[in-house]
């Protein structure tokens, strides 16, 4: 999966792949800071619902409506996303152990957790623009669907990613010498966690 | 050795002989040859930019003239100033990294060699289909920095600005993917020896500027982003009708923006910081100072942001922040300046053509330095802003400061690219046209903008009394294309002869010039190791004179990268999706579809390409 020089020996000693990866991740960073910024300069100014956490009248029917956010199954979401971090990293010390049962079950518990995250979304999504939530009606809809959107983009990448790892692993093909790969794509991985680590109180808690 | 193992592990590596022919352009992952790709791509840009300059001078020559219509001339400024920056000047500073970082830090190649390749053929894609704009009589033209409202859906109904978001996109992920590349490369692939302190000036400008590009960049592509969604799918972000912010743009859009001009500086820093050394027979004088300063320049680049924006009225807490921090950074901009100096004092100076542009570059960019000091007061600024004194101030740090820079590296590394020296008669006429040419353009700009002659318009009215200066304009713009025609002539007619340029024509300092000019493709015979600054220096003074020609060696049992075409296709697909997200309103999503399909295709066949990915090759694990 790498160029050349990752068999060089390295002036630091770090792997030049994952060193990519730490780099890129940095780079990142500054891609959701500016998503969650454009979240919270828009918040509050809608011109007309449905909203967050306040109820909202509907002007076509003059009915007061429920606030639109639903935290409960987001928060199941969120644990299960979270969870699979630690799910990922048993997978790659089974990696690194050549304990292929032990990569194959949590990889298998990594990519079931991300794949509820990404359904749980798609769910949501559905749920919103039912209720009249689309990325033309306000400005919680635009920045709430750019952002939450972009996340889970990143989540999807994440499952395609990790589920290569796991074909190839299926395959016998990730032996210890090779666990790098499988590193490359937890710490990505990690990365997507933590974003939303920040992105869930943001939207769904701060009032 | 670091390579020992990998040298015997390919001892049956058969000599490299070299490659030629078209495809093995296309397939290239030499970071030499891609850096000749990017500076011949980058220079064409040039070309055309200037000619849009051109077009523009010859418009304003006259008062209440009409040789340009206002649309065109709108086409024209924009499509100019985002050539000048997106696809000449950071390109040609590309050509650089690609060319001598490897050298420089005595390196086989870059760290990812392919996507060094994937680098080049994004950037090229995303230059042609910013440009394919021009086919289409809609060019961009709401000006480099695209300000909301002017890029909604309700003022800009045709596709001008969608040539321009997407086409800056696309060239995000080029500059990205080459930010990680030469990051990567510069921590990890230096000689033995090479301490981060011990690096080339160069190299430090260029790691710097690699993390500006990493963290301003994200920052462009949001923006760009969420004006997409604007124009494509109805989201209000930039339109205040809808509860959003027209202003949050020009934020986001600076918040990016002034990095950008460090980004576009700093590697100009770095070659003047290699040039003046050499000609001046001087170690660079403050060596720590100027690595210090060029991280100071960079932190506070993205502290001063909003001094671009005291006009919006942000109030007076704002506007003294953003002016003081703007003020300060005239602090380690003047450390570099006297550094330079300083380097020069008491030099034995050698006034060849490379040093004629260095030290042309300092003077310069001085003025424009100073009259940049002049706007970070608010009260200054609200009466330069929009006109031409900000156009006469942002050409002397670019041209005066950049191309100045990046002319004097061509001249500097020339022989070492191409085994053949420049002529320096022509050399030296290009410098004194470019001078004469560069100061006769910008210079008179000072006085009609404080005069009040706004920028961004198409003419004037003769009454103002601004026709005699911009006629002097307007003929100097033509000697500064004259300048460059000498230097094409000069490249052109060197191109002829023989390629006898020795490895060390100048005497330098660093390691790309221990090897024979052009280099081989494997660089170095056996990587160096370092114990000093300036390495070739201290071999030749313990040696106690000039090092004998080095030998070509054979390469035999190097082992070099293969050759590959799925960064180019992968490329495709990355340009395909923004091409399909424009022509969604027609194509629907299926476009997008097929182009992330396309680009899929490509990464995995890159991922598991034979020859590179260990999985192309049985496990020798228990498995």
């Amino acid at each position: 999966m790498s160029d050349h020089a990752h068999a060089l020996e390295t002036y630091t000693g770090l792997d030049s792949r994952k060193l990519a990866i730490w780099t890129f991740i940095g780079s990142e960073c500054m891609f959701f800071a500016t998503l969650i910024s454009n979240y919270l300069v828009n918040k509050g100014r809608n011109l007309v619902g449905p909203f967050a956490h306040e109820p909202w009248t509907d002007p076509a029917t003059g009915q007061v409506m429920e606030p639109i956010i639903e935290i409960p199954l987001v928060t199941l979401g969120t644990a299960l996303l979270l969870f699979s971090s630690l799910f990922v990293v048993l997978a790659l010390y089974g990696a690194q152990r050549g304990n292929r049962r032990m990569l194959l079950i949590w990889l298998g518990a990594t990519l079931f957790c991300g794949i509820f995250f990404v359904g749980m979304q798609v769910y949501e999504f559905t749920h919103f623009v039912n209720k009249g939530l689309t990325l033309q009606r306000n400005m919680f809809g635009a920045s709430f669907f750019v952002l939450t959107g972009f996340h889970g983009t990143h989540v999807t990448i994440g499952v395609i990613w990790l589920a290569t790892m796991f074909y190839l692993a299926v395959r016998g093909k990730l032996p210890p010498e090779r666990s790098v790969n499988l590193e490359m794509a937890a710490l990505y991985w990690h990365f997507v966690d933590v974003v939303w680590i920040v992105i869930f109180p943001v939207v769904y808690l701060i009032r | 050795m670091a390579t020992t193992a990998l040298d015997q592990h390919h001892a049956h590596a058969a000599a490299h002989g070299e490659k030629t022919g078209l495809w093995s352009w296309i397939t290239t992952v030499d970071h030499k040859r891609i850096g000749i790709l990017y500076g011949a791509t980058a220079f064409f840009f040039f070309l055309l930019g200037g000619l849009e300059a051109l077009l523009i001078r010859v418009q304003l020559s006259r008062a209440d003239n009409n040789f340009l219509d206002p649309d065109t001339y709108n086409q024209l400024f924009t499509m100019h100033g985002t050539t000048m920056i997106f696809l000449a000047i950071m390109p040609l500073s590309s050509m650089f990294f690609n060319y001598l970082i490897p050298l420089m830090i005595g390196a086989r190649d870059v760290a990812f060699p392919r996507l060094n390749a994937f680098s080049y053929w994004v950037f090229l894609l995303g230059g042609l289909f910013l440009n394919a704009s021009f086919l289409f009589g809609a060019a961009p033209d709401s000006g480099w920095y695209g300000y909301a409202n002017l890029t909604s859906r309700q003022f800009s109904p045709g596709p001008n600005v969608d040539f321009w978001n997407m086409g800056l996109q696309v060239l995000g992920v080029a500059s990205l993917a080459a930010a990680v590349n030469f990051f990567v490369t510069i921590v990890n692939l230096r000689a033995p020896g090479m301490t981060m302190m011990r690096m080339p000036m160069f190299v430090w400008m260029s790691f710097i500027t690699q993390i500006l590009l990493l963290l301003a960049f994200p920052v462009i592509a949001v923006a760009l982003i969420l004006l997409m969604f604007d124009r494509f799918w109805g989201t209000h972000f930039f339109v205040p009708t809808g509860g959003g912010d027209p202003l949050l743009w020009q934020h986001f859009f600076w918040i990016f923006g002034h990095p950008e001009v460090y980004i576009l500086i700093l590697p100009a820093f770095g070659i003047v910081s290699e040039v003046l050394p050499v000609f001046s027979r001087k170690p660079l004088f403050g060596y720590a100072a100027m690595v210090f300063s060029g991280i100071f320049i960079a932190f506070l680049g993205f502290g001063v942001w909003s001094h671009h924006m005291f006009t919006t009225g942000m109030g007076p807490i704002a506007d003294t922040f953003f002016s003081l921090s703007t003020m300060l950074i005239a602090i380690p901009t003047g450390v570099k300046i006297f550094n330079w100096i300083g380097t020069m004092w008491a030099g034995s100076l050698q006034f060849r053509t490379p040093m004629y542009f260095a030290v042309g570059f300092i003077a310069m960019f001085i003025i424009g330095g100073l009259s940049g000091v002049m706007h970070s007061s608010p009260p200054a600024d609200l009466q330069q802003n929009d006109t031409y004194f900000i156009v006469a101030h942002f050409h002397y740090v670019l041209f005066g400061g950049s191309i100045f820079a990046l002319t004097a590296g061509a001249y500097y590394w020339w022989p070492k690219m191409f085994g053949r020296m420049l002529d320096e008669g022509l050399g030296k006429l290009h410098f004194w046209l470019m001078l004469i040419g560069f100061n006769l353009t910008f210079f008179p700009m000072h006085f009609v903008g404080l005069n009040g002659m706004p920028r961004r318009t198409y003419t004037y009215p003769k009454e103002l009394g601004f026709e005699a200066l911009n006629q002097a304009e307007t003929v100097g713009a033509f000697i500064l294309g004259v300048a460059f025609l000498v230097f094409l002539w000069n490249v052109v007619k060197t191109s002829r002869q023989p390629r006898r340029a020795l490895a060390d024509p100048w005497n330098g300092a660093t390691l790309e010039w221990a090897i024979p000019s052009p280099p081989p493709e494997w660089n170095f015979d056996r990587l160096p190791t370092v114990d000093g600054r300036d390495p070739l220096w201290e071999v030749k003074r313990q040696r106690g004179g000039q090092l004998p020609e080095p030998e070509v060696g054979t390469g035999a049992g190097i082992h070099l990268p293969n050759p590959s075409y799925w960064p180019l296709i992968t490329a495709i697909g990355v340009t395909a999706i923004f091409v399909a997200i424009m022509m969604s309103p027609k194509w629907g999503a299926w476009g997008i579809v097929v182009a992330v399909s396309l680009l899929f295709f490509g990464l995995y066949n890159w991922l598991f390409e034979k020859g590179y990915s260990e999985f192309s090759t049985p496990s020798q694990g228990g498995h």
